[in-house]
């Protein structure tokens, strides 16, 4: 490979440099809202772009343990078109679901009938094991 | 028009994943409405009640084994990541380091320190401690939320050694340290939780954590806070969650003979058995056993020991008289906890934790749109 031509810092820096404006200032914080509270307890987001039977949300804190779950339960849901979920960029603790249901239903519906129905199986799962338990305590005595 | 419902064999073969020698098959679930016209896919809780099964193989307070049949990947793996990832546990956080002449560094001494496990009272560990972070009233006890320990070790010659002795461990005092040396200092409350049986101390006393030489020391004081995996794996409750899925393997043409005995010893001891073939299978037509009378044929005892090496299938003998493969929804799941929690109860709790985070963001979710 022939050795590339070096041009002088000074020269490149002058035809590359391109004056900034500064930043727009900061917007001020409204003083009847108490925002920071607000932001931290509330979790979920609808991104930009939603409708009533189709919407992506984006959930704080929340990854592929909770993102997978949800998205199966949600996917059981016979009303639901469409369901797929996503962790857009690995060091963001950002989790997004996009539902997209038939009509008669809406997103938001279907989110929280996913939630609630992630709840029963909880339930069941957590009744069933302590059963189990409970028959295998048993078996060991005996 | 009622829902089609399909047999029993059909059901069955749905939730067999295909294991061939080189790839696998039918690896994603198929159970979501609209897969198959006409079936009834959709999620109910009593249709769910009646195909869940817990099966418990081994309960014992560090280690468990159990399997969860009648679930989907998405929902086991979600139990196994909250096991590993968000149950809450006591680890070093800080070190403040009075004295360390000894040759491991401060930074390298603090970072083991951190992974050294902590065991105590059930009660006071899972009960009265609690985040680190917790505000309002509980702000100024400390004794909730941070656990004091020191570790303050001299290393001496030993007078009484013989002449000589070329053993640090007889020529010295305190040539090793170790996490038994490491010493709890209860605050407060914390005293009415951990004493005596119950006090706070290492669960494996024997972790070699430096080694001194006469004239060295480490004089060092520890804060262990509550943390959670996925801050750092020192806070990590389990020592291994994993589940894995259970293996099947069908012959599908009669394995005899010399065969068997190969074919016995493609799998680990006690998965496949031998027995004799019987004058009455030998009788019938059409079952590959005419004229084998007397002879070996290989038979599967326990499916559930095989490590699916897929040995079997790199035999030309056994071409087309196999077929390996796993149960999609039957998960073995192997618990192992490092001494705070019963390895039974860090199921329990990754059931409620998954609960849990439903419940906040359901209201979230009312309040956003309210």
């Amino acid at each position: 490979m022939p050795p590339k031509k070096r041009v002088p810092a000074a020269a490149t820096a002058q035809e590359e440099d391109v004056s900034m404006a500064d930043a727009s200032p900061a917007p001020a914080a409204s003083p009847e809202l108490d925002y920071d509270i607000e932001i931290d307890d509330q979790r979920i987001r609808i991104l930009p772009g939603a409708s009533d039977t189709a919407a992506s949300f984006e959930f704080k804190k929340e990854d592929h343990t909770l993102g997978n779950a949800l998205r199966y339960i949600i996917m059981k849901n016979p009303d639901v078109e469409f369901c797929g979920y996503s962790i857009p960029h690995p060091s963001e603790e950002l989790m997004n679901i996009r539902i997209q249901t038939y009509e008669g239903t809406t997103a938001v519906d279907a989110l929280e009938k996913g939630f609630s129905d992630l709840m029963d199986l909880c339930d069941v799962v957590s009744e069933k094991f302590q059963e189990e338990r409970l028959n295998f305590i048993d078996q060991m005595k005996a | 028009m009622a829902p089609y419902q399909p047999s029993q064999t059909e059901l069955d073969r749905r939730k067999i994943v295909g294991i061939n020698a080189e790839t696998v098959t039918d690896v994603s679930s198929t159970d979501y409405p609209g897969h198959y016209p006409g079936e009834d896919q959709s999620w109910d809780k009593y249709k769910f009640e009646d195909n869940f099964s817990v099966k418990i193989y081994k309960n014992e307070p560090m280690e468990s084994s159990f399997s969860l049949i009648g679930i989907d990947a998405a929902v086991a793996n979600a139990f196994r990541r909250i096991m590993i990832a968000e149950i809450p546990s006591l680890a070093i956080e800080t070190v403040f380091v009075n004295n360390n002449t000894s040759i491991i560094q401060d930074e390298v001494l603090s970072a083991r320190l951190g992974l050294v496990p902590f065991k105590g009272s059930k009660q006071g560990l899972l009960e009265f401690l609690k985040w680190n972070d917790s505000e309002g009233e509980e702000r100024n006890d400390v004794d909730h939320n941070t656990v004091l320990l020191e570790l303050k070790i001299k290393c001496t010659r030993n007078e009484a050694a013989a002449k000589g002795e070329t053993d640090p461990l007889k020529a010295y005092h305190n040539a090793h340290v170790y996490a038994k040396d490491i010493v709890f200092k209860p605050y407060g409350r914390q005293r009415n939780y951990f004493s005596g049986e119950d006090v706070i101390r290492p669960t494996n006393p024997d972790i070699l954590i430096a080694k001194l030489r006469p004239g060295q020391e480490i004089d060092v004081e520890m804060h262990a806070i509550k943390g959670v995996g996925s801050d750092h794996a020192k806070y990590s409750p389990v020592a291994t969650a994993s589940y894995r899925l259970l293996p099947t393997i069908s012959i599908l043409k009669p394995i005899l003979g010399k065969d068997a005995e190969k074919f016995a010893r493609c799998f680990p001891k006690g998965v496949i058995g031998l027995e004799t073939v019987t004058k009455k299978e030998a009788a019938k037509k059409g079952s590959g056993y005419e004229g084998h009378e007397g002879e070996k044929k290989a038979v599967v005892k326990d499916a559930m020991k095989d490590t699916v090496s897929r040995e079997c299938l790199r035999h030309e003998e056994f071409e087309g008289k196999v077929k390996l493969g796993r149960v999609r929804d039957h998960f073995i799941f192997s618990v192992e906890s490092v001494g705070q929690w019963d390895s039974d109860e860090l199921f329990l709790e990754s059931v409620k934790i998954l609960k849990g985070k439903c419940e906040v963001l359901k209201k979230s979710l009312t309040n956003m749109v309210r």
